[in-house]
Protein backbone atom coordinates (compact mmCIF):
# COMPACT_ATOMS: atom_id res chain seq x y z
CA UNK A 1 0.00 0.00 0.00
CA UNK A 2 1.44 3.33 -0.91
CA UNK A 3 0.62 5.21 2.22
CA UNK A 4 1.33 8.89 2.44
CA UNK A 5 4.88 9.48 3.30
CA UNK A 6 4.67 12.45 5.55
CA UNK A 7 6.12 15.19 3.59
CA UNK A 8 6.90 18.59 4.67
CA UNK A 9 7.04 21.01 1.84
CA UNK A 10 8.74 24.30 2.09
CA UNK A 11 6.60 26.64 0.02
CA UNK A 12 9.46 28.85 -0.93
CA UNK A 13 11.42 25.91 -2.14
CA UNK A 14 8.56 24.50 -4.06
CA UNK A 15 8.21 27.38 -6.47
CA UNK A 16 11.76 26.77 -7.61
CA UNK A 17 11.52 23.19 -8.63
CA UNK A 18 14.59 21.47 -9.86
CA UNK A 19 13.80 20.70 -13.43
CA UNK A 20 14.01 17.03 -14.24
CA UNK A 21 16.99 15.97 -16.28
CA UNK A 22 15.68 16.33 -19.79
CA UNK A 23 16.43 13.45 -22.01
CA UNK A 24 15.82 14.20 -25.65
CA UNK A 25 15.51 10.53 -26.38
CA UNK A 26 12.06 9.67 -27.73
CA UNK A 27 10.91 13.20 -26.96
CA UNK A 28 10.52 12.28 -23.35
CA UNK A 29 10.71 14.70 -20.48
CA UNK A 30 13.17 12.19 -19.05
CA UNK A 31 13.50 11.18 -15.42
CA UNK A 32 10.99 12.79 -13.13
CA UNK A 33 10.16 12.72 -9.46
CA UNK A 34 6.94 13.33 -7.59
CA UNK A 35 6.77 16.32 -5.28
CA UNK A 36 4.42 17.16 -2.46
CA UNK A 37 2.51 20.25 -1.46
CA UNK A 38 0.71 20.59 1.85
CA UNK A 39 -1.95 23.10 2.83
CA UNK A 40 -4.91 23.47 5.17
CA UNK A 41 -2.59 23.02 8.13
CA UNK A 42 -4.26 23.97 11.43
CA UNK A 43 -5.89 26.34 12.02
CA UNK A 44 -6.69 26.31 8.32
CA UNK A 45 -8.95 23.64 6.84
CA UNK A 46 -10.20 22.66 3.43
CA UNK A 47 -13.94 23.26 3.44
CA UNK A 48 -15.59 20.40 1.56
CA UNK A 49 -18.77 20.50 -0.50
CA UNK A 50 -20.39 18.12 2.01
CA UNK A 51 -19.97 20.73 4.73
CA UNK A 52 -17.26 18.69 6.41
CA UNK A 53 -13.71 19.90 6.79
CA UNK A 54 -10.44 18.26 5.88
CA UNK A 55 -6.93 19.14 6.91
CA UNK A 56 -4.05 19.06 6.63
CA UNK A 57 -4.12 18.15 2.93
CA UNK A 58 -1.19 16.93 0.90
CA UNK A 59 -1.14 16.85 -2.88
CA UNK A 60 1.36 14.77 -4.82
CA UNK A 61 2.26 16.52 -8.05
CA UNK A 62 4.71 16.58 -10.91
CA UNK A 63 5.72 19.34 -13.27
CA UNK A 64 7.32 19.28 -16.70
CA UNK A 65 8.79 22.17 -18.66
CA UNK A 66 9.38 25.55 -17.10
CA UNK A 67 7.10 28.27 -15.92
CA UNK A 68 7.82 31.47 -17.85
CA UNK A 69 8.50 34.80 -16.21
CA UNK A 70 4.93 36.11 -16.35
CA UNK A 71 3.55 32.68 -15.42
CA UNK A 72 1.33 32.58 -18.47
CA UNK A 73 2.25 29.19 -19.93
CA UNK A 74 0.86 26.83 -17.30
CA UNK A 75 -1.26 23.87 -18.35
CA UNK A 76 -3.01 21.87 -15.65
CA UNK A 77 -3.47 18.20 -16.49
CA UNK A 78 -6.22 16.36 -14.58
CA UNK A 79 -6.18 12.59 -14.31
CA UNK A 80 -8.91 9.97 -14.55
CA UNK A 81 -10.23 7.54 -11.95
CA UNK A 82 -7.13 5.45 -11.34
CA UNK A 83 -4.53 7.93 -12.56
CA UNK A 84 -1.95 9.80 -10.58
CA UNK A 85 0.42 12.76 -10.66
CA UNK A 86 2.88 10.88 -12.85
CA UNK A 87 1.61 11.96 -16.24
CA UNK A 88 4.85 12.05 -18.24
CA UNK A 89 8.45 11.00 -18.34
CA UNK A 90 10.04 8.09 -16.54
CA UNK A 91 9.65 7.96 -12.80
CA UNK A 92 12.99 7.92 -11.05
CA UNK A 93 11.80 5.54 -8.35
CA UNK A 94 10.24 2.74 -10.36
CA UNK A 95 11.06 3.46 -14.00
CA UNK A 96 7.36 3.64 -14.90
CA UNK A 97 6.32 5.80 -17.84
CA UNK A 98 3.71 8.50 -17.19
CA UNK A 99 0.09 7.72 -18.04
CA UNK A 100 -0.04 10.41 -20.75
CA UNK A 101 3.58 10.21 -21.78
CA UNK A 102 2.61 10.06 -25.45
CA UNK A 103 0.94 13.44 -25.20
CA UNK A 104 3.33 15.35 -22.95
CA UNK A 105 6.94 16.10 -23.82
CA UNK A 106 9.19 18.16 -26.06
CA UNK A 107 7.51 18.56 -29.45
CA UNK A 108 4.41 16.68 -28.36
CA UNK A 109 0.83 17.94 -28.09
CA UNK A 110 1.51 19.41 -24.66
CA UNK A 111 4.93 20.66 -25.67
CA UNK A 112 7.18 21.00 -22.65
CA UNK A 113 9.44 23.34 -24.66
CA UNK A 114 6.54 25.78 -24.66
CA UNK A 115 4.27 24.95 -21.75
CA UNK A 116 4.69 24.37 -18.06
CA UNK A 117 2.73 21.23 -17.28
CA UNK A 118 1.34 20.60 -13.82
CA UNK A 119 -0.39 17.40 -12.77
CA UNK A 120 -1.48 16.40 -9.28
CA UNK A 121 -3.07 13.34 -7.73
CA UNK A 122 -6.67 14.03 -6.66
CA UNK A 123 -7.66 14.17 -3.01
CA UNK A 124 -9.35 10.92 -2.07
CA UNK A 125 -6.71 9.16 -4.15
CA UNK A 126 -3.94 6.89 -2.99
CA UNK A 127 -0.92 8.01 -4.98
CA UNK A 128 0.53 10.45 -2.53
CA UNK A 129 -2.38 12.83 -2.05
CA UNK A 130 -4.53 12.79 1.06
CA UNK A 131 -7.15 10.05 0.88
CA UNK A 132 -8.75 7.29 2.93
CA UNK A 133 -5.45 5.41 3.21
CA UNK A 134 -3.67 8.49 4.63
CA UNK A 135 -2.98 8.80 8.33
CA UNK A 136 -5.73 10.60 10.21
CA UNK A 137 -3.88 13.06 12.46
CA UNK A 138 -6.56 12.62 15.12
CA UNK A 139 -6.08 8.87 15.51
CA UNK A 140 -2.64 8.20 14.12
CA UNK A 141 -4.23 5.48 11.96
CA UNK A 142 -5.43 5.48 8.34
CA UNK A 143 -8.68 7.38 7.92
CA UNK A 144 -10.45 4.48 6.24
CA UNK A 145 -14.18 5.30 6.22
CA UNK A 146 -13.66 8.20 8.62
CA UNK A 147 -12.40 10.03 5.55
CA UNK A 148 -15.13 12.44 4.40
CA UNK A 149 -16.81 11.91 1.04
CA UNK A 150 -15.19 14.20 -1.48
CA UNK A 151 -16.51 15.59 -4.74
CA UNK A 152 -15.02 16.70 -8.03
CA UNK A 153 -15.45 20.28 -6.77
CA UNK A 154 -13.34 19.43 -3.73
CA UNK A 155 -10.64 17.95 -5.96
CA UNK A 156 -10.60 21.15 -8.01
CA UNK A 157 -10.51 23.27 -4.86
CA UNK A 158 -7.37 21.40 -3.77
CA UNK A 159 -5.85 21.87 -7.23
CA UNK A 160 -6.62 25.57 -6.99
CA UNK A 161 -4.54 25.76 -3.80
CA UNK A 162 -1.66 24.09 -5.64
CA UNK A 163 -1.97 26.47 -8.61
CA UNK A 164 -2.06 29.43 -6.21
CA UNK A 165 1.12 28.21 -4.53
CA UNK A 166 2.93 28.66 -7.84
CA UNK A 167 1.65 32.22 -8.09
CA UNK A 168 -0.20 31.34 -11.29
CA UNK A 169 -3.05 33.80 -11.79
CA UNK A 170 -4.40 32.41 -15.00
CA UNK A 171 -3.89 28.94 -16.40
CA UNK A 172 -3.32 28.79 -20.12
CA UNK A 173 -5.33 25.60 -20.20
CA UNK A 174 -6.92 22.89 -18.07
CA UNK A 175 -7.08 19.52 -19.78
CA UNK A 176 -8.20 16.03 -18.83
CA UNK A 177 -10.09 12.93 -19.95
CA UNK A 178 -12.95 11.12 -18.23
CA UNK A 179 -12.90 12.18 -14.57
CA UNK A 180 -10.12 14.57 -15.62
CA UNK A 181 -12.62 16.13 -18.03
CA UNK A 182 -15.08 16.64 -15.19
CA UNK A 183 -12.41 18.55 -13.33
CA UNK A 184 -11.92 20.69 -16.43
CA UNK A 185 -15.64 21.51 -16.49
CA UNK A 186 -15.57 22.21 -12.77
CA UNK A 187 -12.62 24.57 -13.19
CA UNK A 188 -14.49 26.49 -15.88
CA UNK A 189 -17.57 26.67 -13.66
CA UNK A 190 -15.88 27.59 -10.39
CA UNK A 191 -13.02 29.74 -11.70
CA UNK A 192 -14.00 31.02 -15.14
CA UNK A 193 -11.52 33.90 -14.86
CA UNK A 194 -8.59 31.67 -14.12
CA UNK A 195 -8.25 29.78 -17.39
CA UNK A 196 -7.95 30.78 -21.03
CA UNK A 197 -8.68 27.41 -22.55
CA UNK A 198 -10.35 24.18 -21.51
CA UNK A 199 -10.06 20.72 -23.04
CA UNK A 200 -12.59 18.25 -21.61
CA UNK A 201 -12.15 14.84 -23.26
CA UNK A 202 -14.45 11.79 -23.21
CA UNK A 203 -16.42 13.15 -20.30
CA UNK A 204 -19.87 14.25 -19.15
CA UNK A 205 -21.67 16.99 -17.25
CA UNK A 206 -23.23 14.33 -15.06
CA UNK A 207 -23.36 10.58 -14.71
CA UNK A 208 -26.33 8.87 -16.29
CA UNK A 209 -28.17 6.16 -14.34
CA UNK A 210 -26.24 3.60 -16.37
CA UNK A 211 -22.93 5.10 -15.27
CA UNK A 212 -24.05 5.27 -11.65
CA UNK A 213 -25.27 1.69 -11.88
CA UNK A 214 -21.91 0.46 -13.14
CA UNK A 215 -20.14 2.31 -10.34
CA UNK A 216 -22.52 0.84 -7.79
CA UNK A 217 -21.73 -2.70 -8.99
CA UNK A 218 -18.06 -1.78 -8.73
CA UNK A 219 -18.50 -0.54 -5.16
CA UNK A 220 -20.63 -3.50 -4.14
CA UNK A 221 -18.03 -5.95 -5.39
CA UNK A 222 -15.47 -4.32 -3.07
CA UNK A 223 -17.83 -4.04 -0.13
CA UNK A 224 -19.08 -7.63 -0.53
CA UNK A 225 -15.57 -8.94 0.05
CA UNK A 226 -15.34 -9.92 3.75
CA UNK A 227 -11.76 -8.69 3.66
CA UNK A 228 -13.09 -5.16 3.17
CA UNK A 229 -14.05 -5.15 6.93
CA UNK A 230 -16.35 -2.14 6.55
CA UNK A 231 -13.39 -0.20 5.25
CA UNK A 232 -11.06 -0.73 8.19
CA UNK A 233 -8.77 -3.28 6.55
CA UNK A 234 -5.47 -1.47 6.63
CA UNK A 235 -3.95 -3.67 9.33
CA UNK A 236 -4.96 -6.80 7.45
CA UNK A 237 -4.38 -6.01 3.80
CA UNK A 238 -6.59 -5.11 0.86
CA UNK A 239 -9.91 -6.75 -0.04
CA UNK A 240 -8.12 -8.21 -3.02
CA UNK A 241 -10.87 -10.27 -4.57
CA UNK A 242 -13.45 -7.53 -4.41
CA UNK A 243 -11.12 -4.87 -5.75
CA UNK A 244 -9.95 -7.14 -8.57
CA UNK A 245 -13.55 -7.79 -9.65
CA UNK A 246 -14.27 -4.06 -9.40
CA UNK A 247 -11.40 -3.33 -11.73
CA UNK A 248 -12.42 -6.08 -14.13
CA UNK A 249 -15.82 -4.42 -14.49
CA UNK A 250 -14.03 -1.15 -15.10
CA UNK A 251 -11.87 -2.60 -17.84
CA UNK A 252 -14.88 -3.99 -19.68
CA UNK A 253 -16.39 -0.51 -19.76
CA UNK A 254 -13.16 1.07 -21.00
CA UNK A 255 -13.06 -1.09 -24.12
CA UNK A 256 -15.54 -1.44 -26.98
CA UNK A 257 -17.16 -4.51 -28.47
CA UNK A 258 -14.99 -4.02 -31.52
CA UNK A 259 -11.71 -3.47 -29.67
CA UNK A 260 -12.34 -6.60 -27.60
CA UNK A 261 -13.06 -8.55 -30.75
CA UNK A 262 -9.81 -7.30 -32.29
CA UNK A 263 -7.77 -7.89 -29.16
CA UNK A 264 -9.14 -11.22 -27.97
CA UNK A 265 -11.81 -12.55 -30.26
CA UNK A 266 -12.62 -15.97 -28.78
CA UNK A 267 -8.99 -16.99 -28.62
CA UNK A 268 -8.22 -19.64 -26.02
CA UNK A 269 -5.31 -19.43 -23.61
CA UNK A 270 -4.61 -23.09 -24.18
CA UNK A 271 -5.66 -24.97 -27.25
CA UNK A 272 -8.57 -26.78 -25.70
CA UNK A 273 -11.56 -25.97 -23.58
CA UNK A 274 -10.85 -27.14 -20.05
CA UNK A 275 -14.44 -27.93 -19.11
CA UNK A 276 -13.65 -26.36 -15.77
CA UNK A 277 -14.13 -22.88 -14.35
CA UNK A 278 -10.68 -21.71 -15.28
CA UNK A 279 -9.85 -18.80 -17.54
CA UNK A 280 -10.19 -20.59 -20.85
CA UNK A 281 -10.52 -17.48 -22.97
CA UNK A 282 -7.83 -14.87 -23.42
CA UNK A 283 -10.26 -12.16 -22.47
CA UNK A 284 -10.78 -13.85 -19.11
CA UNK A 285 -7.05 -14.13 -18.53
CA UNK A 286 -6.63 -10.47 -19.44
CA UNK A 287 -9.30 -9.32 -17.01
CA UNK A 288 -7.90 -11.45 -14.19
CA UNK A 289 -4.40 -10.15 -14.87
CA UNK A 290 -5.60 -6.54 -14.90
CA UNK A 291 -7.70 -7.08 -11.80
CA UNK A 292 -4.99 -8.64 -9.70
CA UNK A 293 -2.36 -6.19 -10.85
CA UNK A 294 -4.60 -3.34 -9.83
CA UNK A 295 -4.79 -4.66 -6.27
CA UNK A 296 -1.05 -4.07 -5.94
CA UNK A 297 -1.25 -0.44 -6.92
CA UNK A 298 -4.60 0.97 -5.83
CA UNK A 299 -6.40 1.34 -2.53
CA UNK A 300 -9.89 -0.20 -2.44
CA UNK A 301 -11.35 2.60 -0.35
CA UNK A 302 -9.99 5.20 -2.77
CA UNK A 303 -11.88 3.37 -5.52
CA UNK A 304 -15.07 3.70 -3.47
CA UNK A 305 -14.55 7.37 -2.72
CA UNK A 306 -13.61 8.37 -6.23
CA UNK A 307 -16.44 6.47 -7.92
CA UNK A 308 -18.83 8.19 -5.54
CA UNK A 309 -17.36 11.56 -6.47
CA UNK A 310 -17.99 10.70 -10.13
CA UNK A 311 -21.61 9.83 -9.40
CA UNK A 312 -22.24 13.00 -7.39
CA UNK A 313 -20.85 15.23 -10.12
CA UNK A 314 -23.55 17.27 -11.82
CA UNK A 315 -22.95 20.41 -13.84
CA UNK A 316 -25.89 19.92 -16.15
CA UNK A 317 -28.17 22.76 -17.19
CA UNK A 318 -27.93 25.91 -15.10
CA UNK A 319 -25.31 24.35 -12.82
CA UNK A 320 -22.69 24.75 -15.57
CA UNK A 321 -20.80 28.04 -15.32
CA UNK A 322 -23.62 29.58 -13.24
CA UNK A 323 -21.97 32.98 -12.87
CA UNK A 324 -21.11 33.30 -16.53
CA UNK A 325 -23.48 34.59 -19.17
CA UNK A 326 -20.89 34.88 -21.87
CA UNK A 327 -17.51 33.20 -21.67
CA UNK A 328 -14.24 33.95 -23.40
CA UNK A 329 -12.74 30.61 -22.44
CA UNK A 330 -11.88 28.69 -25.59
CA UNK A 331 -13.10 25.12 -25.43
CA UNK A 332 -11.88 22.05 -27.24
CA UNK A 333 -14.34 19.23 -26.56
CA UNK A 334 -13.43 15.74 -27.75
CA UNK A 335 -15.44 12.53 -27.71
CA UNK A 336 -14.88 9.15 -29.35
CA UNK A 337 -17.46 7.39 -31.45
CA UNK A 338 -16.90 3.95 -29.87
CA UNK A 339 -16.92 5.20 -26.27
CA UNK A 340 -20.02 3.71 -24.66
CA UNK A 341 -19.01 4.56 -21.09
CA UNK A 342 -19.01 8.29 -21.84
CA UNK A 343 -21.01 8.34 -25.07
CA UNK A 344 -20.62 11.18 -27.55
CA UNK A 345 -24.05 12.58 -26.73
CA UNK A 346 -22.71 13.56 -23.32
CA UNK A 347 -19.96 15.65 -24.92
CA UNK A 348 -22.51 17.12 -27.31
CA UNK A 349 -24.50 18.18 -24.27
CA UNK A 350 -21.43 20.13 -23.12
CA UNK A 351 -21.25 21.75 -26.54
CA UNK A 352 -24.92 22.73 -26.33
CA UNK A 353 -24.37 24.48 -23.01
CA UNK A 354 -21.28 26.20 -24.40
CA UNK A 355 -23.31 27.56 -27.29
CA UNK A 356 -25.69 29.07 -24.76
CA UNK A 357 -22.69 30.78 -23.17
CA UNK A 358 -21.67 32.24 -26.55
CA UNK A 359 -18.45 30.24 -26.24
CA UNK A 360 -16.17 29.78 -29.22
CA UNK A 361 -15.96 26.01 -29.24
CA UNK A 362 -14.13 23.36 -31.15
CA UNK A 363 -15.74 19.96 -30.92
CA UNK A 364 -14.64 16.69 -32.45
CA UNK A 365 -16.34 13.34 -32.27
CA UNK A 366 -13.29 11.33 -33.25
CA UNK A 367 -13.44 8.04 -35.05
CA UNK A 368 -11.86 5.33 -32.95
CA UNK A 369 -12.58 1.72 -32.12
CA UNK A 370 -10.92 1.76 -28.71
CA UNK A 371 -13.93 2.77 -26.64
CA UNK A 372 -13.37 4.95 -23.60
CA UNK A 373 -9.68 4.00 -23.56
CA UNK A 374 -9.31 5.98 -26.80
CA UNK A 375 -8.46 9.16 -24.93
CA UNK A 376 -5.29 7.43 -23.75
CA UNK A 377 -4.63 5.65 -27.05
CA UNK A 378 -5.74 7.77 -30.01
CA UNK A 379 -2.72 9.99 -29.61
CA UNK A 380 -2.26 11.03 -33.25
CA UNK A 381 -5.66 12.68 -33.63
CA UNK A 382 -5.49 14.19 -30.17
CA UNK A 383 -2.00 15.52 -30.78
CA UNK A 384 -3.06 17.13 -34.03
CA UNK A 385 -6.05 18.80 -32.40
CA UNK A 386 -4.55 19.86 -29.12
CA UNK A 387 -1.36 21.26 -30.62
CA UNK A 388 -3.18 23.36 -33.21
CA UNK A 389 -5.79 24.44 -30.71
CA UNK A 390 -3.31 25.56 -28.06
CA UNK A 391 -1.12 27.31 -30.61
CA UNK A 392 -4.02 29.70 -31.22
CA UNK A 393 -4.78 30.54 -27.63
CA UNK A 394 -3.61 34.07 -27.01
CA UNK A 395 -1.37 34.05 -24.02
CA UNK B 1 -9.69 33.36 -54.16
CA UNK B 2 -13.28 32.45 -54.85
CA UNK B 3 -15.27 35.40 -56.06
CA UNK B 4 -18.16 34.85 -53.65
CA UNK B 5 -15.66 34.74 -50.76
CA UNK B 6 -14.24 38.05 -51.90
CA UNK B 7 -17.71 39.57 -51.92
CA UNK B 8 -18.56 38.21 -48.48
CA UNK B 9 -15.31 39.54 -47.11
CA UNK B 10 -16.27 42.99 -48.38
CA UNK B 11 -19.68 42.77 -46.75
CA UNK B 12 -18.40 41.87 -43.30
CA UNK B 13 -17.32 44.73 -41.09
CA UNK B 14 -14.06 44.81 -39.15
CA UNK B 15 -13.86 42.74 -35.96
CA UNK B 16 -17.24 41.07 -36.42
CA UNK B 17 -18.35 37.87 -34.73
CA UNK B 18 -19.08 35.42 -37.51
CA UNK B 19 -20.59 31.96 -37.64
CA UNK B 20 -20.21 29.94 -40.82
CA UNK B 21 -22.66 27.07 -41.07
CA UNK B 22 -21.14 24.29 -43.17
CA UNK B 23 -17.74 25.95 -43.17
CA UNK B 24 -15.98 23.17 -45.11
CA UNK B 25 -12.20 23.44 -44.99
CA UNK B 26 -12.37 26.87 -43.39
CA UNK B 27 -11.22 28.80 -46.47
CA UNK B 28 -13.81 31.55 -46.02
CA UNK B 29 -13.39 31.84 -42.25
CA UNK B 30 -9.62 32.09 -42.62
CA UNK B 31 -10.09 34.88 -45.10
CA UNK B 32 -12.49 36.73 -42.80
CA UNK B 33 -10.14 36.40 -39.87
CA UNK B 34 -7.19 37.63 -41.92
CA UNK B 35 -8.90 40.42 -43.88
CA UNK B 36 -11.56 41.48 -41.40
CA UNK B 37 -10.04 40.49 -38.09
CA UNK B 38 -13.25 38.59 -37.47
CA UNK B 39 -13.89 36.28 -34.54
CA UNK B 40 -14.98 33.12 -36.25
CA UNK B 41 -16.88 29.97 -35.41
CA UNK B 42 -17.45 27.21 -37.94
CA UNK B 43 -19.84 24.28 -37.90
CA UNK B 44 -19.00 21.31 -40.10
CA UNK B 45 -19.78 17.62 -40.21
CA UNK B 46 -16.84 16.22 -42.18
CA UNK B 47 -13.94 15.21 -39.95
CA UNK B 48 -11.22 15.70 -42.57
CA UNK B 49 -12.48 19.17 -43.40
CA UNK B 50 -12.61 19.97 -39.70
CA UNK B 51 -9.00 18.98 -39.19
CA UNK B 52 -8.10 21.42 -41.97
CA UNK B 53 -9.94 24.13 -40.06
CA UNK B 54 -8.13 23.41 -36.81
CA UNK B 55 -4.80 23.40 -38.62
CA UNK B 56 -5.52 26.98 -39.63
CA UNK B 57 -6.32 27.78 -36.04
CA UNK B 58 -10.05 28.08 -36.63
CA UNK B 59 -12.71 27.28 -34.09
CA UNK B 60 -14.94 24.62 -35.54
CA UNK B 61 -17.42 22.26 -34.07
CA UNK B 62 -18.70 19.02 -35.42
CA UNK B 63 -22.41 19.25 -35.97
CA UNK B 64 -24.98 19.04 -38.70
CA UNK B 65 -26.32 22.10 -40.39
CA UNK B 66 -29.95 21.54 -39.51
CA UNK B 67 -29.47 21.42 -35.74
CA UNK B 68 -26.25 23.43 -35.50
CA UNK B 69 -27.81 26.75 -34.53
CA UNK B 70 -30.49 25.60 -32.12
CA UNK B 71 -28.73 26.26 -28.82
CA UNK B 72 -27.23 29.64 -29.65
CA UNK B 73 -29.01 32.53 -27.94
CA UNK B 74 -30.70 35.21 -30.07
CA UNK B 75 -28.31 37.61 -31.81
CA UNK B 76 -25.20 35.68 -30.76
CA UNK B 77 -23.27 36.66 -33.87
CA UNK B 78 -22.96 39.74 -36.03
CA UNK B 79 -23.19 37.54 -39.11
CA UNK B 80 -24.36 34.03 -39.75
CA UNK B 81 -23.15 32.76 -43.11
CA UNK B 82 -25.05 30.16 -45.12
CA UNK B 83 -22.83 29.98 -48.15
CA UNK B 84 -23.27 27.26 -50.75
CA UNK B 85 -25.29 25.07 -48.44
CA UNK B 86 -28.86 26.08 -49.29
CA UNK B 87 -28.95 23.53 -52.07
CA UNK B 88 -27.74 20.78 -49.72
CA UNK B 89 -30.00 21.10 -46.72
CA UNK B 90 -33.33 19.48 -46.10
CA UNK B 91 -35.03 21.99 -43.81
CA UNK B 92 -33.97 25.14 -45.62
CA UNK B 93 -36.70 27.37 -44.22
CA UNK B 94 -36.01 26.25 -40.66
CA UNK B 95 -32.27 26.86 -41.02
CA UNK B 96 -32.79 30.34 -42.49
CA UNK B 97 -35.21 31.25 -39.69
CA UNK B 98 -32.72 29.98 -37.11
CA UNK B 99 -29.94 31.97 -38.76
CA UNK B 100 -32.10 35.10 -38.67
CA UNK B 101 -32.60 34.56 -34.96
CA UNK B 102 -28.94 33.88 -34.12
CA UNK B 103 -27.38 36.49 -36.43
CA UNK B 104 -27.78 40.25 -36.55
CA UNK B 105 -27.40 39.72 -40.26
CA UNK B 106 -27.47 36.61 -42.38
CA UNK B 107 -25.48 36.10 -45.55
CA UNK B 108 -26.91 33.56 -47.96
CA UNK B 109 -24.97 32.49 -51.04
CA UNK B 110 -26.10 29.90 -53.57
CA UNK B 111 -25.73 28.88 -57.20
CA UNK B 112 -28.48 30.12 -59.51
CA UNK B 113 -30.20 27.28 -61.24
CA UNK B 114 -31.89 29.65 -63.68
CA UNK B 115 -28.67 30.81 -65.31
CA UNK B 116 -29.11 30.99 -69.06
CA UNK B 117 -26.72 28.15 -69.80
CA UNK B 118 -28.49 25.94 -67.32
CA UNK B 119 -31.78 26.81 -68.96
CA UNK B 120 -30.41 26.07 -72.38
CA UNK B 121 -28.93 22.75 -71.31
CA UNK B 122 -32.21 21.71 -69.87
CA UNK B 123 -34.23 23.04 -72.80
CA UNK B 124 -32.10 22.01 -75.77
CA UNK B 125 -30.28 18.97 -74.46
CA UNK B 126 -32.83 17.80 -71.94
CA UNK B 127 -30.03 17.24 -69.46
CA UNK B 128 -29.42 18.39 -65.93
CA UNK B 129 -27.16 21.44 -66.18
CA UNK B 130 -23.50 21.18 -65.25
CA UNK B 131 -21.51 24.40 -64.97
CA UNK B 132 -18.99 26.16 -62.72
CA UNK B 133 -21.55 26.83 -60.03
CA UNK B 134 -23.26 23.45 -60.38
CA UNK B 135 -20.34 21.18 -61.22
CA UNK B 136 -21.81 17.75 -60.43
CA UNK B 137 -23.49 14.92 -62.26
CA UNK B 138 -26.88 13.99 -60.85
CA UNK B 139 -25.53 10.74 -59.37
CA UNK B 140 -22.75 12.33 -57.36
CA UNK B 141 -24.14 15.72 -56.47
CA UNK B 142 -24.54 16.71 -52.81
CA UNK B 143 -27.33 19.04 -53.94
CA UNK B 144 -30.77 17.92 -52.98
CA UNK B 145 -32.62 20.97 -54.22
CA UNK B 146 -32.23 23.56 -56.94
CA UNK B 147 -33.21 27.13 -56.43
CA UNK B 148 -33.05 30.29 -58.46
CA UNK B 149 -32.49 33.90 -57.59
CA UNK B 150 -36.16 34.60 -58.27
CA UNK B 151 -37.18 31.69 -56.02
CA UNK B 152 -35.18 33.15 -53.18
CA UNK B 153 -36.54 36.66 -53.62
CA UNK B 154 -40.08 35.23 -53.67
CA UNK B 155 -39.33 33.31 -50.49
CA UNK B 156 -38.06 36.41 -48.69
CA UNK B 157 -41.11 38.35 -49.75
CA UNK B 158 -43.45 35.63 -48.55
CA UNK B 159 -41.68 35.27 -45.20
CA UNK B 160 -41.31 39.05 -44.79
CA UNK B 161 -37.56 38.79 -44.62
CA UNK B 162 -35.78 42.05 -45.37
CA UNK B 163 -33.09 41.81 -48.01
CA UNK B 164 -30.51 44.49 -47.19
CA UNK B 165 -28.06 43.88 -49.97
CA UNK B 166 -27.84 41.61 -53.00
CA UNK B 167 -24.89 40.66 -55.16
CA UNK B 168 -25.20 38.74 -58.41
CA UNK B 169 -22.03 37.13 -59.61
CA UNK B 170 -20.83 35.98 -62.99
CA UNK B 171 -17.60 34.14 -63.55
CA UNK B 172 -15.37 37.03 -62.59
CA UNK B 173 -17.52 40.05 -61.97
CA UNK B 174 -20.86 41.29 -60.82
CA UNK B 175 -23.98 41.05 -62.95
CA UNK B 176 -26.29 44.04 -62.90
CA UNK B 177 -28.99 43.28 -65.41
CA UNK B 178 -31.33 40.31 -65.54
CA UNK B 179 -29.50 38.51 -62.76
CA UNK B 180 -31.81 35.51 -62.75
CA UNK B 181 -30.75 34.88 -66.32
CA UNK B 182 -27.08 35.81 -66.21
CA UNK B 183 -25.77 35.30 -62.66
CA UNK B 184 -24.08 32.04 -61.72
CA UNK B 185 -24.15 32.79 -58.02
CA UNK B 186 -26.05 35.09 -55.72
CA UNK B 187 -25.15 36.50 -52.33
CA UNK B 188 -27.89 38.06 -50.22
CA UNK B 189 -27.54 39.95 -46.96
CA UNK B 190 -30.65 39.56 -44.81
CA UNK B 191 -31.62 41.55 -41.75
CA UNK B 192 -31.84 39.37 -38.66
CA UNK B 193 -35.00 39.10 -36.64
CA UNK B 194 -35.21 40.01 -33.01
CA UNK B 195 -37.58 37.74 -31.22
CA UNK B 196 -40.51 39.67 -29.82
Amino acid sequence: MPSNKKLHVDKKHHTQINKPAVSRKENSVGLVGTQYFSFAEPPEVLQLQSGLKLGPVTLAYETYGSLNADKSNAVLVCHALSGDAHAAGVHKDDGEAGWWNELIGPGKALDTDIYFILCSNVIGGCKGSTGPSSINPETGKPYALDFPLITIADMVEAERHLVDSFGIEKLLCVIGGSMGGMQVLQWASAYPDRLLAAIPIATALKHSPQQIALNEVIRQSIMADPAWRKGFYYEYGQPEKGLAVARMIGHITFMSDQSMEEKFSRKLKNDNLSFQFTDDFEVEGYLRYRGYNFVKRFDANSYLYITKALDYFDLSGDLFMPQTKKTNIRFLVISFKSDWLYPSYQSQEIVRLLKRKHAYTTYFDLTSTYGHDAFLIEIDDETRLIRNFLANINQ
Amino acid sequence: MKYDHQIISQIISEGSHVLDLGCGNGELLSLLRRERNAQVQGIELNEDQMHKCVEQGLTVLQGDIESGLIDYPDQSFDYVILNQIMQEIKKADFVIQEALRVGQKVIVGFPNFAHIRARLTLFWQGRTPINDALPYYWFETPNIRFLTIQDFIDYCRKKEIKIEQEYFLGKAGRIYSLPNLFALNAVFVLAGKTRV
